[in-house]
This record gives structure tokens, sequence and C-alpha cells, in this order.
């Protein structure tokens, strides 16, 4: 006869509790603490051991990893690669929001979706949830840090502010245009390019592999807008009308989903002139389709967007980059498909040709 | 057997075909979306032409001068017909003119929203920034009669009538707070502090300036002997050209027939978090 333990109780609950918990789906509707996407990421992996891995490179002012998810399927081959970032500017909380949705939607489609299959066989997708992980943490200690938008490195040492913003860091026309020099500023670009580890850590690691990027992605907000190189009024992007068309299809896809407009156009174009930007410094790597996304709102909320947005901005977002990667993933295979073709053409007029029997 | 072969060849065709099948070909010019919400309507070419005046220029409407003077039309346009139930923002510019003056003069035709009954109008203004030493706020002129047809004076009364007879004084923070939220019976104060702090921003623009309000970050009604109803207020504002997070105080009131007044506006110190900053870990 089983003996019913009741001490044994508590002990039996807290297991299932922990099962349950464990199991509880991430909810992609809802901000997201550093240390809740941390563990986020860490669970990817578990979950998907054969397309997911962490790559740490590099870190951030106050020493903390900065990682981003790899996914792929392993060829053994080296592969194409597409870029994304998010969180280059704390407050836009938004961004990170998208990299753990798009990751999911990756994650979710590749199994079923046959292009999407393809495209994860044929290319490496590299999501960095959120770049600026200093700065983010600061904006959720409380309400008065809520929108700050630098990293937290020091100013200079006569300076009684601190914080250098990413964005303007790059070295790419690096403080021309679109920058203060006044050490407290939001556009503060540092004290020189690439001064900054969050800066240079991006810069490290697609270096040595710039030739492999076909995209070059990152994301911030508010404005609804998809910005192409160059942030100098003077300089324009060699593949301009190529970025201009790629971006309209992209911005024709994002209105499809709800009917949100977003503006295409070189930053100068449409916002401000800028200089030392991340999407600049791809563009000049040669990585060929670079775009900062702007995402919602138009200013009502701003960087406030609430939480009941996160879905409908994901899932335009999400169709608007997929447009500009698909475009970047069939310019690149498409074409070995009929490079392919027309070999099997030749052999089959060539077996024709020598009546040979082949069926 | 040959026939096997020019049928599979056939099928090749087929597949190998145009390898780029997503480009679609762009009609619409670079500057315009190819699609029916986003075109801009044709841009009225028997367009007045005002006495003394000689155009310079059409303006693209999606390039950042036309969208920075539709912004400051927007602000001016919630002085004038906003309330704690009505809040306008421009939803799109259809064209813009760039006028030669003493100063630069716009001519936009909008299209505007209300943003709480979801209506479109259409509207035209006219800008003109002034240039010179001092620094002048932008002049606006502005027919959107058809935003005043939205009825908000039931609700307005109701919240005029409850916040006058209500004992104690209201008083919100963080208006929307880090996560976007507002409270809903606190959603027409929020309203109210946007539409104080569209005075300011009225005021303060210029050709290099595009201001939202980022927060209310506090409002707190204080007592009157009049019939208004008066408030306190802390706004931030956020000019996306310079990126910075603007802090100023108003002292305003508001009732349904004389709608918003400020009294005293005040532009607070560049705040610097000078204490050292919260242990994040």
């Amino acid at each position: 006869m089983l003996l019913w333990r009741y001490d044994a109780l508590p002990l039996l609950l807290m297991s299932l509790m922990y099962f349950v918990c464990n199991r509880v789906e991430y909810d992609y509707y809802k901000y997201h603490p550093m240390s809740e996407i941390t563990s986020w990421m860490e669970q990817l992996v578990k979950d998907h051991p054969d397309v997911v891995t962490i790559v740490k490179y590099g870190k951030t002012y106050e020493n903390k990893d900065i990682s981003l998810l790899k996914i792929g399927l392993n060829t053994g081959k080296e592969k194409k690669a597409i870029w994304m970032d998010c969180g280059i500017h704390a407050r836009e909380w938004i961004a990170p929001a998208f990299c753990q949705y798009f990751v999911r939607q990756i994650l979710q489609t590749y199994k079923t979706d046959a292009k999407m299959e393809a495209m994860v066989k044929n290319m490496d997708f590299y999501v960095t949830p959120v770049l600026n992980i200093d700065g983010y943490i600061y904006s959720w200690a409380s309400n008065t840090t809520r929108l700050w938008r630098k990293n937290r490195s020091p100013g200079p040492s006569d300076c009684g502010c601190n914080g250098t913003d990413l964005n303007r860091n790059f070295d790419a026309n690096w403080g021309t245009v679109g920058v203060s020099f006044n050490c407290c500023s939001q556009t503060y670009p540092g004290s020189k390019p690439m001064s900054e580890p969050e800066a240079r850590s991006v810069a490290d690691f697609l270096g040595s592999r710039k030739d492999s990027f076909l995209c070059f992605l990152t994301i911030h907000s508010y404005g609804q807008l998809l910005l192409v190189p160059y942030g100098h009024p003077n300089y324009t992007a060699p593949n301009y009308d190529e970025l201009m068309m790629v971006g309209l299809g992209a911005a024709e896809a994002i209105w499809k989903v709800h009917g949100k407009n977003y503006t295409v156009g070189t930053s100068p174009d449409v916002l401000y002139a800028n200089s030392g930007s991340s999407r600049d410094w791809a563009r000049l790597q040669g990585i060929p389709l670079t775009y900062t996304f702007e995402l919602r709102d138009k200013g009502t909320y701003g960087f406030e967007l609430p939480e009941d947005q996160i879905q409908p901005t994901c899932e335009e977002a999400y169709s608007g980059a997929l447009h500009i990667i698909t475009y970047a993933h069939d310019k690149t295979f498409s074409g070995a498909v009929a490079t392919s073709a027309v070999t099997l053409w030749t052999v089959l007029l060539a077996a024709g040709v020598t009546g040979a029997t082949l069926m | 057997k040959i026939m096997r072969i020019i049928i599979i060849l056939a099928m090749l065709m087929g597949v190998t075909g145009s390898p780029n099948g997503t480009i679609r070909p762009q009609a619409a010019s670079a500057d315009t979306m190819a699609h029916p919400n986003c075109i801009p309507e044709a841009a009225d070419k028997t367009e007045k032409v005002r006495k003394n005046v000689m155009a310079t220029g059409e303006l693209n409407p999606n390039h950042y001068p036309a969208r920075r003077a539709a912004q400051v039309v927007q602000h001016y346009l919630n002085t004038r017909y906003g309330s704690p139930f009505r809040l306008i923002g421009v939803q799109k510019v259809h064209s813009a003119n760039d006028v030669a003056d003493s100063g630069r003069k716009y001519q936009l035709e909008l299209s505007v929203k209300e943003t709480i009954s979801n209506t479109t109008e259409n509207c035209s203004a006219e800008l003109f920034f002034p240039r010179g030493v001092e620094q002048h706020s932008p002049k606006v002129q502005a027919s959107c009669e058809a935003l005043l047809k939205i009825d908000t004076k039931a609700q307005e009364e109701a919240l005029y009538q409850e916040y006058k007879r209500n004992q104690s004084l209201v008083s919100a923070q963080n208006l929307p707070d880090s996560h976007g939220r507002i409270a809903p019976d606190m959603e027409p104060f929020w309203q109210l502090g946007i539409l104080a702090s569209s005075f300011i921003m009225l005021n303060e623009s210029n050709e290099n300036t595009l201001y939202n309000v980022a927060q209310v970050a506090n409002i707190t009604q204080l007592a009157t002997e009049d019939d208004q109803l008066k408030f306190d207020c802390h706004t931030l504002l956020h000019d996306m050209v310079s990126q910075e997070i603007i802090h100023w105080k108003l002292l305003f009131t508001w009732s349904p027939p004389e709608g918003v007044k400020v009294l005293q506006m005040e532009k607070l110190p560049h705040r610097h978090e000078q204490e050292e900053p919260p242990n994040t870990n």
C-alpha cells in the first residue's frame, strides 16, 4: 500500500510550479528588462540548439557582455549573413522588443515555410537584441532615467555629464554634421571615432566578416521612417536607387499590415543630417543594403509606446524587414538556381543531340 | 524521347524565369509611395498667388522642411481647436510651397486627424518663420473649421463639473509612464498637458526644430476662486532635431468656454544627473 507522505506535498507542488513556470510562454508583447532578455536568449539556445547559438562579441563600458543570437542551419560552409541590431539608443524600448519578435518569427516559421527554410539554410541571421546594454538598464532604473539615450561611459574629465551617442560614434564622416561637441548633449559623438566599446564591438565583429553580410538593419524609434545612407547631405550611396526601390517596397509591405505610413529617404532629406551612424559605417564597409528603421509612433507617445502597440508595430516592421531580407537573399541565391538550371539544360541538350537514352 | 527532353527544357525555362521576381517596377518617383493612402494628391496647379509674394518653389512633402512646418501647424491647431477630448495630429502633407519673404513662408495642404474620434479633415495652412537677430515665434494661419464639427461639449462639461465640484484636487504624474500606460481617468489631463505644451511648442519652433511632448511629468490641479480650472504642469518636450528633452513648467487655466489659457511658462535649466546613477545591477 502506498503511504502518502504529507511532507512531500510542498516539494511536489514546488516542482510542479517550477515546471509550469519554465513552460510559460515568453510574452513578446510586453517590455522586458535586460535580465529577462538575457534569460530568454539562453532559453532559445536550449530550445533550438540546432539553429541558435549565442555569440558574445564585446563588452560595454560597464563591462557587460554584448551578445547576439546567431540563427541559421549549420551547413558546414561559410555563409552569407544578415545583421540586425536593436537598442543602440536606450530609451527606444520598442526596438529591442522588435528584435525579440523577429527572432521568434524566424524560429516559428522556418520549419513550415519553404522560403524561410531556404533563407535559414543559405544565410545566417545575426541579431543583437540590445546593443547599448548599460543605457538600456539605466533607462529602466527609474522614472527620471527613462528618457536616457546615450551609453554610460564618462564624459571628458572637465565635463559634468556622461554618455556618448553611439549612433554618432562610428567612423563614418565622424563629427561633421548632426552632432554637438557639448559633452552634455544627446548627440555628443564621443572623444574620437569608435571611442566607445559598444561601437568598437560591432566594428570588430563585422569588420572581418563584412564580405559575408548582405544586409545591415539597425532598429530605432520613433518617427515611422526607413532611412537609407548617407547621413551627410553631400554624399550619395552608390546604390541609392536600389536602396530607395527596396525601401519603398518595404514601406508598402509595412503599410499593408496595419495601414501605417513609413516615409523612405536619406536622413538629410526626410529627417536631419547626421554623421557617425552605424548604418553609414556599414554602407562604407561595402554592405549593400543598409537601413535604419524608425518604428512607431509619430510623436503621440513617442519613446513611451504603450505595450498594446508592441504587437502591431512588430508585425508591420517584420513585414518590412522581411521584404529587404528576401530581396537580398534572392539577389544572391536565385542566381545560383539559374546557373544550375542552365548547366542541367546544357547536359540534356547534349544528351538529346547524341541520342543518349535518358528516360 | 525527344518530346520528353523538350518538356524538361520547357519546365526549366519556367523555373529559371526572372531571378529577380520580387522587384516590382516603381512607377512613382522615388520620393512618393506607390500605394493608395500615400500618393500625395496632385498639387493644386491653380494655386492662389498672393499679392506681393513670389513662389520660390514646390517642396517635397516627405522632406523635412515640409514635415517640420506641418508639425508647427499641428501645435497651432491644438492651441486653437484642441480640448481634453480633441487632440489634433498632422497625418499627411499633400503639398508644400516655400515662398521667399523676410523669412520663410510655407503654404501647406495637409490632412489632420483628430486622434480620439479618428476623423480626418483636410486643411490649408500658411506658416511664416521670421528671420532676424531676435528669435520670433512662427506665425500660423490655418483654416480648419471642419475640426470643430467634432462635438466634444458634453464630455468637456462633464469633466469640468467633476473637477470643479471635487473637494480634492487632482494630481497625476508620469503621463504616460515608462511602459506607455495612462490610467483612463487621467487621459483628459494628459491631453490638457499636451494642449498647454502646444503653446510652448508653437512659440519655440523654428526651421531647425521638431517638437513633441515626451511626457507630462506632473499635472496638479490648484484651487481657484473663479470659474476656471487651474493647473500647474511640468512637461517634457522632445526636440527630434537635437534629440534633447527640454523641461518646462506651466501654469494654465481651462474651462469649456475659455479653452486653455497659459498664465506662466518657464523653461527649467538643462538637468543632468549630477548624483551618482542608481545601482543598475
